[in-house]
């Protein structure tokens, strides 16, 4: 026995002559929360519908608990699946949604009305039985289906963009309290999002998907320090990308050819003398300070007019126009005392820490083939 | 103000004669079956429920009854049998000719009736359903199917796909998917389905004259060659059973979907 609940091994999905899913190799472990994050169109609602049963792979196999899964219809695969549109059932009162799969497997009427009380309770709406729900509110909706889809306790929950229909706010909160349920109840969780925010939030893990491939899968803060291509760094959080050439490799560091100043960077372990390369730094990382305080010719130094502000309470945004035509951003944090502030026109100069910055290869890229 | 005025007067002036121009007709049918004259004659001179008594003494009328109640009442689950399923079959599955088909289940409401009586007079001549009253059960079946399948189509087009997948997630298989999940959803339209059928089999006079014999003849076969003959008030009272009939299926149909649409209302406002 693994100790992985589910192995995706080499999964296609092929719609006529649109690949949706390419070569999807996966392991999700006990109890892990996995996001598979990616923008739409990507392969991860698939990818989670051939898991469900609800559409079947072209190529690959998939086992749940070291079992194939493949041949199994939905019904007998012993997967919760919340969706978007909550899909309760408009007819039944929510009791009844909530005890819909305890009564498809059978069991008594005094397990499945204690089952039903408890789940009630875990989602926070106890009281709630007797509506239907079409007289609860969205996040109150998502809570029921979110409690249909757990309470007959399936090996696996899958959540297809389950918090795409609501407002900021309760989207947050439901966030919270689904990290709450995951911590409680000890399940193994599959989650499809396009909102990246979401993703590092929540996952223990996350699988960036493009063009039906994985294109990297890490832990949050590994994707985000590390992204290794520059589809990854700009999906996820904000970036700042400055092409260049290598000039030099130095162990973990190399230095670059900017359009604008030399360049120092943590490397990609594939880059070599004469690569074309994108460096990328985060705009929290991208320092601003008087011109007359920085060099000339000094590396990761760059000069600017201020184009932009954007105050956002806690912090505020600059767009600085460079020399050439490009524009960095800049996030620089306002509690701390002694921070300047610059408006819009002002000269400015800017400089990052050499191991805040990462290069990678490529000049254009974006995203491959 | 004054021309806002003259305006709403000619729109109630019109409504009011399009109402006695639709209903008078009906209302002086009734009128007439209860009158005590022997001759169709308007205002009646005198009240009287003979004519209602000649209708219920009379064993042609009656046999002729019990004939249009034996063949209404299959057609009708009949049409709304295969009606129902045509259209889970047409909304869900992925038939290549899925169009087509619906499109030729749909025939009797666009093809002319004559047209469609000759045709089926024609095949059933030759299968010897004519003059049967399983040939007028089919027939009958054939011509109302097409109303209890727009009826439930419609339905299965406002029920989301997802929810037979939920419910697969959940446990249920694709049988029990349908009948826990999707057929309450579309039942109110079935139901309207099934009660057209019953209507629309019991008034249908065209196709009926086409396909029966003296021996199997629908109560409105029987009206129409009486009508030819002697016209007594008989005909008035039968006209107003029917009609009573119709308009009994009519409210039944009206309430329920009252009660229906309250239920939705409250479980799909979001």
């Amino acid at each position: 026995m693994s100790d992985f609940i589910l192995e995706l091994r080499g999964l296609r999905k092929v719609y006529g002559h649109v690949v949706a899913v390419d070569e999807i190799w996966l392991s999700l472990a006990k109890g892990e929360f996995l996001t598979l994050l990616g923008p739409s169109g990507s392969g991860k609602t698939t990818t989670l519908l051939m898991v469900a049963g609800l559409a079947s792979p072209t190529e690959g196999e998939m086992m749940l608990d070291g079992k194939p899964l493949n041949p199994l219809p939905p019904y007998k695969r012993s997967i919760g699946m919340v969706f978007q549109n909550y899909s309760l059932f408009p007819h039944m009162k929510v009791a009844k949604n909530v005890a819909f799969p305890l009564e498809m497997r059978g069991e008594s009427k005094r397990e499945i009305k204690r089952k039903v009380a408890d789940v009630l309770r875990l989602v926070g709406l106890p009281d709630y039985g007797d509506r239907y729900p079409g007289q609860l509110s969205g996040g109150q909706q998502q809570r029921i289906a979110l409690a249909r889809a757990m309470v007959f306790e399936p090996r696996l929950l899958l959540m297809d963009e389950p918090l795409g229909a609501l407002d900021k706010k309760l989207r947050e909160q439901m966030q919270i309290e689904i990290m709450r349920l995951h911590k409680k109840t000890g399940m193994s969780v599959i989650y499809v999002t396009h909102d990246q925010e979401e993703a590092l939030v929540m996952s223990d893990r996350v699988a960036v998907f493009n063009h039906g491939r994985i294109v990297q899968s890490g832990p949050p803060e590994d994707l985000y320090e590390n992204p290794n291509s520059q589809f990854v760094a700009g999906f996820l959080g904000e970036s700042n990308f400055l092409p260049g050439t290598v000039t030099g490799v130095e162990d973990q560091f190399c230095r670059l050819d900017g359009a604008v100043s030399p360049l120092r960077a943590r490397r990609d372990a594939t880059l070599k003398q004469g690569d074309p390369a994108v460096v990328v730094v985060r705009p929290e990382h991208v320092q601003l300070i008087e011109p007359q305080e920085s060099q000339r010719d000094a590396e990761n130094c760059l000069r600017g007019i201020v184009s932009e502000v954007i105050y956002l309470g806690r912090s505020r945004k600059y767009v600085i126009r460079l020399e050439g035509a490009e524009e960095i951003r800049s996030l620089q944090q306002l509690q701390a005392d002694g921070v300047r502030t610059f408006s819009v026109g002002d000269a400015v100069a800017m400089k990052w820490n050499a191991q805040r910055a990462l290069a990678l290869p490529g000049r254009d890229a974006q995203d491959g083939p | 103000m004054g021309s806002l005025n003259g305006w709403t007067w000619v729109r109630a002036a019109i409504c009011v004669l399009l109402t006695i121009f639709m209903v008078a007709p009906l209302a002086i049918i009734v009128v007439i079956s209860f009158s005590s004259a022997p001759f169709l004659r308007f205002p009646p001179p005198g009240f009287s429920l003979q004519w209602y008594r000649s209708f219920f003494g009379n064993p042609v009328w009656l046999k002729t009854l019990s004939i249009s109640v034996q063949v209404m009442i299959p057609a009708a689950l009949g049409a709304t049998t295969l009606g129902t399923m045509s259209a889970v079959g047409i909304a869900r599955g992925r038939l290549p000719g899925a169009s087509l088909i619906a499109g030729l289940l749909m025939a009797p409401f666009v093809v002319p009736v004559i047209i469609t009586a000759a045709a089926i007079f024609g095949m059933f001549r030759a299968w010897n359903l004519y003059g049967t009253l399983l040939g007028l059960m089919i027939a009958h079946t054939v011509l109302t199917l097409p109303f209890v399948m727009a009826t439930t189509l419609a339905a299965m087009r406002m029920v989301k796909p997802e929810l037979e997948d939920a419910a697969l997630t959940l446990g249920a298989t694709h049988w029990s998917a349908f009948w826990r999940v999707t057929f309450p959803l579309i039942l109110p339209a079935v139901l309207t389905g099934l009660l057209f059928s019953l209507v629309i089999s019991f008034d249908e006079l065209i196709v009926s004259l086409f396909i029966s014999s003296p021996s199997v003849r629908p109560i409105t076969v029987q009206m129409w060659s009486d009508i030819r003959g002697s016209v007594d008030p008989t005909i008035a009272a039968i006209a107003t059973v029917l009609f009573s009939f119709s308009l009994f299926v009519m409210l039944i149909d009206h309430l329920y979907r009252r009660s229906s649409a309250k239920r939705a209302l409250t479980s799909e406002s979001s």
